[in-house]
């Protein structure tokens, strides 16, 4: 319990309330490298450099174009690092990308510009090395990311709508005991008008269940019914009339959601089957090791059922009651926790590991999240573009639609080609831009030859594409450098879910699409 | 000398990296290719252009020039539309804003510095852009948006908002509606001043586009924002269970009881000594009901009711706001029409559609307001009404009517004397109140910059008192 907080505390608050003080430390700890300092990727860094990343590292070998003031990276390092004293950035001046093994040590790279064959290179060193790359391109008013990562493992994804575990369904042992101690039938008015409402539905299921064969009810008819059940126990008074029993309207509320079959979520379920949860050995991270451990639990001690989250719902009810319930979901939580940890220690230790390697805190933050875990796995650059293995489907049921945002992405492809036939781009000076459709209407039919796409590219957007002379206006590189800052923060704290792998926003329509290609 | 000139270059070269960071791939020449990738989407024909577009060199000089635009807002969202609008070419720019800068601003406000602290946002933000960005004219205001009147407003080509209020929302929604004029029953499209509006909170935004009079404005929509979380008053006094409860029992009831910093001081959850002081009677307060979790940050959280906040959505939703703000300008690409919604907690995901108008929309629908109530209602009730209603949310409405020829206040909440003196009549019912039916009802409130007209109308004894639907 802090007194007063630090400078930089007090700084970072707002953002702190969204990812806490880890993903804080996480994002400190981070070097991120921006290759070319254009537009939007300065506009990416500074929305890394305001949120406290530890360092930056530009490379980018062009001039400041029309005056002898330096190289852009310099410059770039300059602006930036302004605005945050915390950040420390630096630069180098190469102007075609040295792929070697520098790249490596970067907690994540982030590549802005065309250059087609410089990135599919740099692409597969990064794939190699586990450095997560992030390809950022504003081309007129299109914005596109590529986000490469093998695997990239989410324990806190902060679900929008999570479900409670409240196992009304199948009560462990230490909640039956303590509905037990409740007798609605002879309470006193305030006490029963105060009963947490997942009492009230515990105690009726069981009224349910003496006379419907221990069955939940089911389908509608039987949830209404037991809905009924419920309405029949508020209190009446003298005159016959119910009493105003907020706690017995919210159980009457949550019947649908509180009778929910509890279960292992399929996303959780992937994750065990997973083979990096079954084979663990001493390289693996800690995610697979704990998971391992939750999954024998799971399949033991928990009886099918992950290990309880622990929260309740805030609900009408005396303080009492109330803090006495959440302590009985707060302490089974902790226990299942135990016996997770003591499986993980098992495991550390038949693979040679101290058990030190994950701590208490860890385990407990992945128990809780048990319900929420997420695995990220992008196909790389390769696999993108090999003709054997590109994402032919994806593609062509997209396209079945031509105004798709999948024939922004084909547009793109065509322009990297229209490059690398003439070195330039299509339409950047006005007389280049009628002769230049063609041109790049070769490129289009070419690429979809090649990949033997039977897609319909309408000359609409081969004329627009050519009338945006690649020009970055700003206003698109900023829309795209908020998107692309946050999408390196999410991979860098592993908190929420990152995109996979491929987003596309057009700025004429403000749509926007995301492709797993 | 050295020095002075190396500071110099310095400083050419951050204002030279602003300005070419927009050129980049286009020509050689300095300012020749300036606006380059301006003059791209309105000196060429295409494909998606707006209807009305017809490529020009003139488009770039009302652009430069002529174009003014107003910035409401020099916040998280403020900032970010300065700089967007100013690398895109406009010039002449003014910025309203009643806040100083703090320092948690400082993680997603990057006009401001730690030296800032302290200063108007306003101030400080035209400073900055009027010093990197040449040739940019921003004109500051340190006011309230509610300083200005129809004449200050008139002069805009388009209005754009980063407003972290629902009641300033329809404040200046108001206002441009206000400035509509009708020939005949026909909108005269001249009077309308488009409204670009940007909404943030965590990772979720959204930005509008409004045309008064023509299109969804913002009170049309009022249900699409979320309520505001207050908890109930029992729970706080005597039932409390979340941390929360704790905290909110010390500011709502404690505070009052104790004034422990002066008699007439009231609660500021920007001084931390008050914020402190609340922390540490909140934490008592849970201790006595075994409630864990009371937190410095919870508390301060709850007291300045803080909505989380970072620079990338901030960056995204002003952006989105500053490209309507290019096309509605340059009539280069036709506007959003009207609505996008953002949330990157999972991927990124965008949401467009188009917002209907209300037929009966209490601001732009030039529709007669009613108010359905027995004689025996009691002026209480009317007040209730017009708070609680969804589409009418007003925060402390004064009202008043015309009785034998003279204006009467029937009640008014803002002036504690007037308050005082017109507190019994909301014990009285309307027909005691000498009211009939058909009366005319005048409005006033923050929620509106002219006064809202309603019509009385009497309802026998048996309906419910409730049952208003315009």
């Amino acid at each position: 319990m802090t007194d007063h907080k630090t400078s930089k505390e007090q700084k970072y608050d707002r953002q702190l309330r969204l990812w806490g003080d880890h993903g804080q430390e996480a994002l400190e700890n981070a070097h991120v490298c921006l290759i070319n300092a254009t537009a939007t990727g300065t506009e990416i860094l500074k929305n890394l450099v305001l949120p406290g990343i530890g360092s930056f590292t530009i490379v980018d070998g062009h001039k400041v174009s029309g005056e002898d003031v330096g190289n852009k990276a310099q410059a770039a390092t300059e602006l930036l690092q302004e605005l945050n004293g915390d950040v420390s950035g630096n630069f180098v001046e190469e102007v075609s990308v040295n792929v070697n093994q520098t790249y490596w040590s970067f907690t994540f790279s982030i590549y802005t510009h065309v250059l087609n064959h410089t990135y599919l290179r740099l692409g597969s060193v990064l794939w190699e090395a586990g450095v997560p790359f992030l390809i950022c391109r504003t081309y007129g008013l299109i914005g596109y990311m590529r986000l490469i990562v093998k695997e990239h493992t989410v324990v806190e994804s902060h679900p929008d709508n999570a479900l409670e575990d409240l196992r009304l369904d199948q009560p462990f042992t230490e909640l039956k005991h303590h509905v037990e101690c409740y007798d609605l039938d002879n309470m006193e008015k305030k006490d029963h008008s105060h009963t947490p409402w997942i009492i009230v539905v515990a105690k009726y299921l069981e009224k349910w269940y003496s006379e419907h064969n221990s069955q939940l009810p089911k389908n509608y008819k039987e949830k209404e019914a037991f809905r009924q059940l419920i309405r029949a126990g508020i209190l009446t008074n003298e005159n016959g009339t119910p009493e105003d029993e907020e706690n017995f309207e919210e159980a009457i509320k949550n019947v649908n959601t509180a009778l929910n079959p509890t279960k292992v979520p399929s996303g959780t379920e992937e994750i065990f089957n997973a083979e990096q949860c079954e084979n663990i050995t001493a390289q693996s991270p800690s995610f697979w090791v704990i998971a391992h451990g939750v999954r024998d639990f799971v399949r033991n001690e928990g009886n099918g059922n992950l290990p309880v989250r622990g929260t309740i719902p805030d609900m009408i009810a005396d303080s009492d009651k109330f803090i006495k319930l959440q302590n009985v979901y707060r302490d089974k939580a902790m226990k299942d926790a135990a016996v997770v940890s003591k499986h993980v220690e098992a495991l550390l230790q038949s693979v040679g590991k101290p058990p030190e390697s994950t701590s208490e805190q860890e385990i407990k933050l992945f128990c809780k999240n048990a319900a929420f875990l997420r695995v990220v796995r992008c196909r790389s650059l390769a696999e993108e573009y090999s003709v054997d293995t590109f994402n032919k489907d994806e593609i062509t049921s997209c396209m079945d639609s031509t105004d798709s945002e999948m024939v922004l992405y084909l547009m793109l492809r065509s322009i990297d080609r229209f490059y690398q036939q003439h070195s330039r781009y299509p339409g950047v000076y006005n007389y280049q831009v009628e002769e230049d459709i063609n041109k790049l209407k070769l490129c289009v039919n070419s690429l979809l030859q090649e990949y033997s796409l039977n897609v319909n590219v309408k000359d609409d957007y081969i004329h627009e594409f050519c009338r945006y002379g690649a020009a970055e206006p700003h206003t698109v590189a900023a829309f795209l450098g908020g998107s692309a800052a946050q999408e390196a923060i999410k991979i860098i704290t592993h908190q929420f879910v990152p995109f996979n792998n491929t987003f596309l926003y057009n700025a004429m329509s403000q749509t926007s699409a995301t492709f797993q290609l | 000398m050295a020095d002075g000139e190396e500071t110099e270059k310095k400083r050419r070269r951050i204002a030279a990296l602003t300005e070419n960071m927009a050129v980049e791939g286009c020509s050689i020449g300095d300012w020749d290719g300036r606006w380059g990738h301006v003059q791209k989407f309105l000196e060429r024909t295409g494909p998606f252009t707006h209807p009305d577009f017809e490529p020009s060199e003139e488009s770039l000089q009302f652009l430069l020039e002529t174009c003014k635009i107003l910035v409401i807002g020099a916040g998280g969202l403020g900032c970010e539309l300065l700089k967007n609008l100013a690398l895109s070419g406009f010039r002449h720019i003014h910025v309203v804003d009643m806040d100083i800068i703090d320092v948690s601003n400082l993680n997603r406000q990057f006009l401001f510095r730690s030296k800032d602290v302290g200063r108007p946002k306003a101030d400080v933000a035209a400073e900055f852009i009027n010093q990197r960005v040449p040739g940019c004219n921003v004109v500051p205001h340190f006011k309230k948006i509610q300083d200005f009147d129809a004449s200050f407003y008139r002069q805009f080509h388009i209005i754009v908002c980063g407003l972290d209020s629902i009641i300033a929302r329809r404040w200046i929604n108001g206002m441009l509606l206000s400035l509509l004029s009708y020939e005949d029953g026909v909108l005269d499209p001249s009077s309308i001043i488009p409204l670009i509006d940007g909404g943030t909170e965590g990772f979720k935004g959204n930005a509008r586009v409004i045309l008064p009079g023509m299109t969804a404005c913002i009170d049309c929509t009022l249900e699409l924002y979320p309520p505001q979380i207050t908890f109930p008053m029992c729970t706080i006094a005597s039932m409390p269970r979340l941390p929360e409860h704790c905290i909110e029992y010390v500011r709502v009831l404690q505070w009052p009881k104790d004034k422990p910093f002066g008699d007439a001081v009231g609660l500021d959850g920007d001084n931390p000594e008050h914020v402190q002081w609340v922390f540490q009677e909140s934490l008592k307060r849970a201790a006595e009901f075994n409630i864990t979790g009371v937190t410095y940050r919870l508390t301060q959280g709850v007291v300045k009711r803080i909505i989380p906040a970072v620079a990338s959505t901030n960056a995204v939703i002003a952006a989105a706001c500053a490209t309507e703000v290019f096309k509605i300008a340059t009539s280069a690409y036709i506007p959003l029409n009207n609505y996008l919604v953002f949330n990157d907690v999972d991927g990124l995901y965008t949401y467009t559609f188009e917002a209907e108008r209300k037929d009966n929309c209490t601001a732009c629908s030039q529709v007669p307001q009613k108010l359905q109530f027995p004689p025996s209602a009691k002026l209480q009730e009317v007040l209730e009404y017009l708070t609680e209603n969804a589409a009418l949310q007003m925060k402390s409405p004064a009202i008043s009517t015309t009785l034998e020829g003279k204006n009467k206040t029937l009640y008014l909440q803002s002036i504690a004397s007037i308050e005082e003196r017109t507190r019994p009549n909301l014990c009285k019912t309307l027909k005691e109140l000498g009211l009939a039916d058909g009366q005319e009802l005048a409005v006033a409130d923050v929620t509106t910059p002219q006064t809202v007209l309603f019509k009385l109308n009497f309802t026998s004894e048996t309906c419910s008192i409730k049952q208003v639907q315009n």
